[in-house]
């Protein structure tokens, strides 16, 4: 492997988890505005124009804070969990394609950082392994509200990518690929998932939801009954990793519902883009246009907290495995039938 | 040593390391925890030999769903002290005998043998990819895999028959 590669692929990796920060950092912002929109509020603004300089103020302030740590005899756990949360939330952009070719300094850099043949297992991998972080967490805390919240986190996780994948099968018989990036180039232009999946993109979304422990679906941290779940017992900087990890997990997942069902970065007339103004300014179009379907989704996600109510937890077991997990299995069934007629 | 060499050693070393701290801790979840580890450090030789999709297979099925149901289930035990099983001192004096003269046997073998076979070539062949895995799979050992399948329905099967009756019962 040559050397170029290697840097090419070091400064795309730094930037990919500098944008995944940023938007993490700015989610809790825009939490903040939509959250006051909604209710109509003001939100933020004494910090920067609008609040903008706010999320800083908030690090600033989650890194001063007292480090409380409970009476607990798993202090190496206490402090591994929340660094599991982090870096599961992180290393699933390794395989997501960012856009298509650019050409810079006579060289082709195709952004992604790595396409490998089984990405979207890669994915199913670090997200199955993600649930350690709330559980070890919620466990060496000591405490039964930790407990509590991280036993749910950890049932709910795993009823609900039980349907996640059921519902993505259903995408993979159309597409015949495993590999995010050929997803990615089958749907180009218009051509897109959901015109052909809409029932499986509406269970994968929920699941998403599920997975992420968002509203309706945030029963791991219910406050009016495990007072904060299974962060009860974090502070400082431990507990921002919770927060943070849940809000680039949040980033991610839009990411991944926008490339596997909206297209990814192909956006209506990138052809004629493509010849008339060049390859870059095609790829730069598409960038913009995946960050647009992006931050429609996390917008999606807090427009969804602030208006449905938390479930129970009964309806939510219910939800997982009586409806979603028969309806994806109707929904591969009816797709195995379509390709069998129209292909 | 290669790169290759030295991953492989430092895995080695982690999957032999935590497979005994396994066994070894006191503490019920810790041992999963190492489990999950040595997991996942398995997951890593297979990666050595270039096996993604076995790798992510091994990391989704172990590492991501037996594990979690293992340490679903450890907590909600809550295991203590008094709950330890406690052995007869003649049992544990027999499971270290019986330890050191397997290792023994084992040490012997292994430091004994001779390969059969010589060295692979490396010929590029594509040995590994979900493409290749299917066609194999389902042309070659289609009889087994729809077996597998069918085994696998009637274990789900069978677990949920036995949560029903218990709830019956109650």
């Amino acid at each position: 492997m040559d050397s170029a590669l290697i840097i090419e692929k070091s400064i795309f990796i730094v930037v990919v988890f500098a944008v995944t920060m940023l938007m993490a950092m700015y989610s809790t912002w825009a939490e903040r505005k939509v959250a006051a929109f909604l209710q109509d509020r003001v939100g933020p603004n004494r910090a920067g124009w609008g609040g903008l300089l706010q999320p800083l103020a908030d690090g600033l302030k989650l890194f001063a804070k007292e480090e409380f740590e409970p009476n607990t005899p798993n202090k190496f756990l206490f402090f591994v969990g929340p660094g599991i949360a982090m870096a599961t939330a992180l290393i699933t952009s390794a395989v997501i394609p960012w856009g298509d070719k650019l050409e810079l300094f006579g060289r082709t850099i195709q952004l992604q950082a790595t396409d490998i043949d089984v990405s979207i297992l890669y994915v199913f991998g670090v997200v199955s392994v993600g649930v350690y972080g709330i559980m070890i967490g919620g466990w060496a805390s000591n405490n039964k509200f930790s407990l509590m919240g991280a036993v749910r986190a950890a049932s709910q996780m795993v009823s609900y990518e039980v349907a996640m994948g059921l519902s993505i099968i259903a995408l993979l018989m159309m597409s015949g690929s495993l590999s995010l990036h050929d997803i990615t180039v089958q749907q180009h232009g218009m051509n897109w998932n959901i015109w052909y999946q809409p029932v499986g993109f509406l269970i994968f979304l929920i699941c998403a939801f599920a997975e992420t422990n968002r509203t309706p679906f945030d029963l791991a941290e219910c406050e009016s009954e495990l007072i904060g779940g299974y962060h009860t017992e974090y502070s400082s900087m431990k507990m921002g990793f919770y927060l943070f990890a849940e809000y680039a997990n949040m980033f991610i997942s839009s990411t991944l519902i926008s490339v596997l069902y909206f297209g990814g970065y192909n956006y209506p007339g990138m052809d004629w883009v493509g010849t008339n103004w060049g390859t870059n300014a095609a790829t730069l179009l598409g960038i913009g246009a995946l960050f647009a379907k992006i931050c429609f989704f996390i917008f999606f996600y807090m427009w969804v907290r602030w208006t449905i109510p938390r479930f129970r937890y009964d309806q939510l077991m219910n939800l997982g495995w009586k409806i979603l997990i028969p309806l994806s299995i109707i929904n591969i069934m009816i797709t195995g039938v379509c390709i069998l007629a129209f292909k | 040593m290669s790169t290759v060499l030295l991953i492989f050693y430092i895995l080695s070393a982690v999957t032999l390391a935590t497979a005994f701290l396994t066994i070894y801790t006191k503490n019920p979840i810790h041992s999963a925890i190492y489990l999950v580890i040595c997991m996942v450090s398995i997951m890593g030789h297979y990666l050595l030999f270039n096996a993604q999709f076995l790798a992510l297979v091994q990391l989704i099925v172990y590492a991501g769903a037996i594990m979690v149901l293992f340490l679903f289930t450890l907590m909600l035990m809550n295991l203590n002290k008094e709950d330890e099983v406690h052995k007869p001192r003649m049992t544990r004096y027999a499971a270290i005998i019986v330890f050191i003269v397997l290792s023994a046997v084992l040490v012997y073998v292994f430091t004994d043998t001779k390969p059969i076979m010589g060295e692979y070539d490396y010929t590029g062949e594509d040995f590994q990819s979900i493409k290749t895995l299917g066609k194999v799979l389902l042309n070659e050992y289609m009889v087994p895999f729809e077996f597998a399948s069918i085994l696998l329905l009637a274990a789900m099967l069978g677990v949920v028959l036995v949560s029903k009756k218990e709830k019956d019962a109650n």
